[in-house]
């Protein structure tokens, strides 16, 4: 991991927490905005946020084909909105992804905000304090998905290859064990 | 402190935010419009504040089926305005679900001398500040995200320059006094104690810090989250404007890029020649009319 560069992709959502957090594990972490950035980086953290957001932005700033291109080759670690951009299949509403790790994701599964909540779970990590904010649920996973937590029987971390997704957000709390083991991957 | 549990996850919708813009939308249509610019949030009421300036009287929440039909319209998380100090409204607005409520001067107060009491809530709120102090006590109150206030529907940005800059100014003050000398800060201020020693600690407020009030072009966002702004609330900008896509989508992208001068200049370019909102020079406003003197 010495002298490697993780990006964190800046073009909405808590990008400045995934930064600090990355920080907090070891790493160097620089915000990402263009596919020269992205270039520059050797594995990339998609924050949570909001997806639609994202997805828009990234189709007007032309970063969703470089981006899609990059996880062929380098990890990538999506939290929430991140691991909707990820999915191969997104549901309430449907929507496009990046098809880079085989989950179906439904949108908003738990409900409102008022829905939101602060859980502890075992993983094969350990166990976590998982914070989900109108969070995602996995519906589905490919067999080539391995699942290292969840929550209500439903995945909510889980990994494939290189790259990591959480349906809840490690970077919300002071325990840098996930982003560790994200960057153990580079 | 406050940070506990539940406050975390209020505090943590307003993080997920962070970078986007927030549109006011009167109607389902809009608020798809919005969404499909790449709004991270709307907020949904009945007139835009420039409406509300212009047609005078009593401004209160919005109707349950308005807010409920923009809900059912979009993903994204909706916010709604309750009248300050009508914890009922609030109430209300909780029952209903809405993702966040806004304890609003742009709505007429109902409560001259208190706030609602927003701990006891379990939805997020987010609360206007002019200054330091008064965001430290709606963060007392138990706001979860300020806003600096600007002036609504002013289309003038100058006033949510002035907020901005009033609260970072304040912040760095603190940063650099002597523990002993906090006390005399917090009596200034008018603040707890313990909300400006977090400040004099981190140099930040505790909660996300939003821009409002005034905000019309792209070049308008990209100013206030330069000054310090972690997002940014549209109002009367987008929908007031003569072309709300155009200005939407160019808005957002300032947003997002407000470092990158160039950036910028894409998004001043997509607008065209369509106009802005009308703005109002704020001296011209009586001062029995302006919304930002509201709230204590």
């Amino acid at each position: 991991m010495a002298g490697k560069v993780v990006g964190v992709l800046a073009l909405q959502g808590d990008y400045e927490r995934h930064v600090r957090a990355l920080e907090a594990a070891g790493a160097q972490a620089v915000e990402v905005r263009t596919a020269a950035e992205l270039a520059a980086t050797d594995g990339l953290v998609l924050p949570g946020g909001e997806s639609t957001t994202m997805l828009k932005l990234l189709h007007r700033e032309s970063l969703f084909a470089p981006l899609r291109a990059y996880g062929e080759t380098k990890p990538i670690f999506g939290t929430c909105a991140g691991a909707i951009l990820l999915a191969t299949h997104v549901t309430s509403p449907e929507q496009e992804s990046l098809g880079i790790m085989d989950i179906d994701v439904q949108r908003n599964a738990y409900g409102r905000q008022l829905d939101s909540r602060v859980v502890t779970l075992p993983s094969t990590l350990g166990d976590l304090e998982a914070v989900f904010i109108r969070a995602p649920i996995i519906r589905a996973a490919g067999p080539s998905v391995h699942v290292l937590a969840t929550y209500n029987g439903d995945p909510v971390l889980a990994e494939q290859g290189r790259h990591l997704v959480a349906t809840f957000h490690p970077e919300l709390t002071a325990d840098p064990r996930v982003h560790a083991y994200f960057l153990s991957k580079l | 402190m406050i940070l506990n549990e539940e406050y975390r996850l209020k505090v943590g919708l307003a993080e997920m935010l962070k970078g986007g813009v927030i549109m006011d939308v009167v109607t389902p249509e809009q608020a798809v419009i919005a969404e499909r610019a790449g709004a991270c949030a709307v907020m949904a009421l009945e007139r835009v504040p420039s409406d509300i300036r212009r047609d005078g009287g009593v401004a209160r929440m919005s109707h349950i089926s308005l807010i409920r039909g923009i809900m059912g319209a979009v993903s994204i998380p909706v916010m709604a305005k309750a009248r300050i100090g009508h914890f009922t409204e609030a109430r209300v607005l909780e029952a209903l679900s809405v993702d966040y409520i806004d304890e609003s001067e742009v709505l007429t107060p109902a409560d001259e001398e208190h706030h609602i009491d927003k701990r006891d809530f379990k939805v997020p709120f987010v609360c206007g500040a002019r200054n330091l102090g008064e965001a430290l006590r709606r963060i007392g109150e138990g706001a979860a995200m300020i806003r600096t206030k600007g002036e609504a529907g002013s289309g003038n940005i100058v006033e949510a320059v002035r907020h901005m800059r009033t609260i970072v100014k304040e912040m760095r003050q603190l940063t650099v006094l002597g523990h002993e000398e906090l006390m005399a800060e917090a009596k200034r201020h008018q603040a707890p104690f313990e909300l400006i020693e977090w400040v004099a600690k981190n140099g930040k407020l505790p909660v996300p810090n939003f821009s409002a009030g005034g905000i019309a072009t792209p070049a308008d966002a990209a100013l206030v989250m330069q000054l310090g702004a972690e997002a940014v609330f549209v109002g009367s900008g987008i929908f007031k404007s003569e072309n709300p896509e155009q200005f939407a989508k160019a808005i957002v992208k300032a947003a997002t890029y407000y470092k990158d001068a160039h950036k910028v200049l894409e998004a001043c370019e997509e607008i065209g020649e369509s106009k802005a909102m009308v703005g109002l020079e704020i001296s011209k406003i009586a001062d029995g009319e302006l919304m930002q003197t509201r709230g204590w």
